[in-house]
């Protein structure tokens, strides 16, 4: 079952053209990788699905973002409401220079939830989703910007889940850490995929290959316009691409 | 990668070929008078330097000189006291300090929270145009002579202070804090303006991307994230408006009361500023008057050094917890 349908998905930086017509459904509780050279527009892509790109002053869209069947960028839909549901993981792991607790109780804080037991166990069941649990749970009070970026990367994501959203959003999650932490977020996402539907934008081609069920191949033609050349189930689109440039691309041809 | 070292190997001849010119010069003889002129530069540069250093430490030896023998000639229970009455030998500097305190206190009471609200409008909701306004009209402000200031605040607010308050004179503690609010009003809005500047976009994007609304995000994020700043504006602020002289010898009514009761805010105060500015034209060089109000000179350099050194200090926090990232 598709949670996301992307029809005829144009964007605009004013008046210039980024991505052109991209079609794809993204299903429930799998991970979608979407992969590329730089600049093709996937993570400008991302950023449509939870509407980010609003806080870019001059940009546009054309087509149809729904979620759950509802058009996301429906007047009467309320873009606060939206990026509970779908929430987002950036490139470079961005804590709040406030504490580790604060951190994660910052969601739940701002839907009204007030401190006490509730919050306290919003943090642990974050925490613990994240396997973060066990290494700040003595000093829950420290400085966020204190720990590793591998953990600061896992608050993140913990900060993320806190509010239960539907879908998560990574903007290459993995590409400030070092290896081990990679691999422990690649683990992690293959857990949280249980619980939530992923959609990951990564530079990394093993990386689509190891933790994605489908994967997106974007490309500009021209060095402007991104477009969507192949999509489908991961296993499929590397071992038998139907496109001879996703073949040259995830062979390592180019890009 | 690649492309870098590339890069590096095509720089390095040319290096080689910068150096090349200056070290024939020097071998010719040619780079004398450049050297001797650089020398005589770079050595007026360093005796400028020391000589603004010397002029300030020599001010300080002269605040020492002149002010330590208040110490020894009043003894500390009068110097402390309640009243100042020179003409009596009776120099108790305590209701100074309390005026000045109180007047310090309240203005930054009023100032810290327009100014903050202040800097949030300029920075984070203003449209560009209106900042680009903004800015440079509240950084004028700051440039508006004090006596202008106590000119207005005489005319103006104190007579406004006297029949809203129904006090007997407009003359007033708080109305010498209304206008020392209004002159750290500039210095807090800039340096907070600047602080709220030097978030990252990052954080405000990771508030947004969970969901909370543009306020929510500017207000548990952004002013959380620029507090050391903040703090830094408010203590900036506040050494303005203890030092401030004229513009509240203009309107607090100067008169030497302890303001301990629950009114005194609306009552006629006297602030150290302005005791010494009215008071060292009048006085015998090398009496006790005299040499008291320099004493007075040098406790409200300890308290203005005191509040610098906890803005240095927050200051340094920062730095070093910027460092660590």
């Amino acid at each position: 079952m598709a949670k996301i349908e992307v029809e005829h998905l144009y964007f605009y930086y004013g008046s210039k053209l980024v991505i052109e017509d991209i079609s794809l459904e993204i299903e429930t509780y799998k991970i979608t990788a979407l992969i590329g050279p730089s600049g093709c527009g996937k993570s400008t892509f991302l950023r449509c699905l939870n509407r980010m790109n609003d806080t870019i002053p001059g940009t546009r869209h054309r087509g149809r973002i729904l979620l759950d069947g509802q058009d996301i960028y429906d007047p009467h839909l309320d873009v606060v409401t939206l990026r509970q549901r779908v929430g987002m993981v950036f490139q470079r792991p961005n804590p709040f220079p406030q504490s580790v607790y604060n951190n994660v109780a910052f969601g739940p804080r701002v839907q009204g939830l007030k401190h006490g037991q509730n919050l306290d166990e919003v943090v642990e069941r974050s925490l613990r989703e994240v396997d973060l649990w066990d290494e700040v749970k003595d000093n829950l009070n420290q400085d966020a910007l204190s720990l590793s970026l591998g953990q600061q990367q896992r608050l993140c994501i913990a900060r993320t889940i806190s509010i239960r959203p539907d879908v998560i959003l990574m903007d290459e999650p993995a590409s400030a850490l070092d290896p081990i932490s990679t691999l422990h977020l690649e683990d992690l996402m293959r857990e949280l995929v249980q619980d939530y539907t992923i959609v990951i934008v990564t530079h990394n081609m093993q990386q689509a290959a190891r933790v994605s069920d489908d994967t997106a191949f974007f490309l500009t033609d021209d060095g402007q316009v991104g477009k969507l050349v192949e999509f489908g189930p991961t296993g499929r689109v590397f071992s038998a691409p139907e496109d001879t440039r996703t073949e040259n691309y995830i062979t390592g041809r180019f890009g | 990668m690649c492309g870098a070292r590339m890069n590096d190997q095509e720089q390095q001849p040319r290096r080689e070929a910068r150096v090349e010119p200056v070290s024939t010069a020097r071998g010719l003889g040619q780079g004398r008078d450049h050297h001797w002129g650089e020398f005589l530069v770079e050595n007026a540069i360093r005796v400028l330097g020391f000589s603004a250093i010397g002029f300030v430490v020599l001010i300080f030896l002269f605040l020492l000189q002149e002010g330590l023998p208040t110490f020894f000639r009043v003894e500390l229970p009068i110097l402390f006291g309640q009243r100042w009455y020179p003409t009596f030998d009776l120099y108790g500097t305590m209701p100074l300090i309390l005026g000045s305190v109180l007047v310090t206190i309240v203005a930054i009471a009023i100032a810290l929270p327009l100014g903050v609200a202040t800097a949030v409008f300029v920075r984070e909701v203003a449209p560009n145009w209106a900042r680009e306004i903004l800015k440079p009209m509240i950084e004028t402000l700051a440039g508006i002579p004090s006596v202008v200031l106590g000119f207005f605040g005489m005319t103006i607010v104190a007579p406004l202070v006297r029949d809203v308050l129904g006090a007997p004179t407009g003359l007033t503690a708080f109305t010498g804090a209304l206008l020392l609010a209004y002159m750290s009003l500039p210095t807090i809005i800039s340096v907070a303006e600047d602080a709220l500047d030097a978030v990252p976009k990052s954080y405000r994007d990771a508030g947004l991307a969970m969901g909370a609304t543009r306020w929510q995000t500017i207000w548990r994020v952004v002013v959380p994230a620029a507090r050391s700043g903040i703090i830094t504006a408010i203590m900036l602020g506040m050494g303005r408006a203890i030092g401030e002289t004229m513009a509240v010898m203009m309107v607090t009514g100067n008169a030497a009361r302890m303001p301990v009761t629950a009114d005194s805010l609306f009552r006629p105060v006297r602030t150290m500023t302005a005791t010494i500015a009215a008071e060292m034209g009048e006085v015998a060089r090398g009496s006790t008057h005299y040499h008291v109000l320099f004493g007075v000179g040098i406790i409200l350099f300890v308290l203005t050094f005191m509040i610098n050194l906890a803005a240095a200090s927050v200051i340094f926090q920062k730095r070093r917890r910027g460092g660590l990232r």
